[in-house]
């Protein structure tokens, strides 16, 4: 654990690029970077999560029905996305490599988790024997 | 080597010594500071990093570890969504306007948490309190609307042990709403932290780490909202 009891940089007033940032932490900015991060993040998730709810009410179908699963999940990792980006400040610069190498972890064990979950239990109920066959199968 | 080949290449390993040195991942995505090594970066030679880095980064770490765990609820959802043994079907429990109120509840909050900590970096006590209460407020309707929704399913004989689906549903969406619940616990005991000790150094950092929870859970219901009711409603 750091033994640094001071934030260096934090109040001096002075943006320093290099410095290593924690997510949802930026280097010193006027609030109004904040603020307009937090309208544009704000503004993109109405326009993904409305466009989710109008995709799901298949409103005059305009969607083909098989697609609209599909449409949901896009929509939902874009918005995923926006939130990374201008809520959590979850960037690609180089003070942000650990988070992202963090982040990108925690994506693979998500999507290995559900992915190999569905996958293999998607398998075995393929592959279950039918109710009636149950019986009749050999000791 | 002839001296003619040496004079050609030395000029380019220069060249590119200063983009590494000024640029150590070659992203480019960020304006370059100063070339020289910045005390309390954590780059090794200067020091460990500060703890403002440390605590943040240490709660990401936590974080993800928390939504691997959601993955868990998510995958045991998505396999036994069809394993409603007789009982209702999900299309049948699904009220997509409460939970297009919900979402709006949730997003609104997320909003006002990020406009609280861009009042807590410009040093405004008013501001940061009043949209922390806020947050809060938004918080308290999201989960009073769950509990609703959760109490009048109850109320249609609709419970966790009916079915494998509605087991994996009321875990998933339940473990979400425990999440919420237990963030405005923390939520009200920073918003007296600040009022009683300040902006000082370490209640910025559990501000920090506050924000990146409430956005994380913001996260956690796009899926939820997403897979588990959107996509139920479609049947």
């Amino acid at each position: 654990m750091s033994d640094l009891e001071y934030d260096p940089h934090r109040y001096a007033g002075e943006l320093d690029a290099r410095e290593d940032h924690a997510p949802g932490d930026e280097p010193e900015e006027s609030a109004g970077h904040w603020v307009l991060n937090a309208n544009l993040g704000l503004g993109f998730s109405v326009i993904l999560t409305v466009a989710a709810f109008w995709a799901a009410s298949r409103a005059e179908h305009a969607i083909w029905g098989p697609a609209v699963p599909v449409a949901l999940i896009v929509l939902a990792i874009a918005q995923m996305g926006v939130h990374l980006v201008f809520f959590l400040h979850v960037t690609t610069g180089p003070d942000n490599t650990n988070n992202v190498l963090a982040l990108a972890f925690g994506v693979l064990v998500v999507f290995l988790v559900v992915i190999g979950s569905v996958w293999i239990m998607g398998n075995m109920q393929a592959n279950m024997m039918p109710a009636g066959a149950m019986q009749m199968a050999p000791p | 080597m002839t001296p003619s080949d040496a004079a050609v290449e030395l000029p380019a390993s220069t060249e590119a010594l200063r983009r590494v040195r000024e640029d150590p991942h070659r992203l480019g995505h960020r304006a370059h500071g100063v070339a020289g090594l910045v005390q309390g970066a954590g780059h090794g030679t200067t020091g460990p990093a500060a703890k403002r880095i440390i605590v943040g980064y240490g709660f990401w770490i936590f974080l993800l570890s928390d939504i691997v765990m959601f993955s868990c609820f998510f995958a045991a959802f998505a396999v036994q969504r069809n394993a409603i043994a007789g009982g209702p079907t999900l299309q049948q429990i699904v009220d997509v306007p409460r939970v297009a109120l919900e979402t709006g509840a949730l997003l609104l909050s997320s909003y006002t948490c990020g406009l609280s900590f861009a009042a807590t970096n410009a040093r405004n006590l008013l501001w940061t309190q009043v949209f922390l209460l806020v947050t809060g407020l938004l918080g308290l309707a999201f989960v009073l609307m769950e509990a609703q929704e959760f109490y009048g399913l109850a109320m249609r004989g609709i419970t966790p042990q009916r079915s494998g689906m509605l087991s994996a549903f009321f875990g998933l969406v339940g473990l979400h709403g425990l999440h919420v619940s237990l963030g405005g616990v923390w939520l009200a005991t920073m918003v007296a932290q600040v009022q009683v000790k300040g902006f000082r150094r370490e209640i910025i950092h559990r501000l920090i780490c506050f924000n990146l929870f409430w956005h994380a859970l913001d996260i956690v219901w796009i899926g939820i909202f997403t897979i588990v009711y959107l996509w139920g409603s479609i049947g």
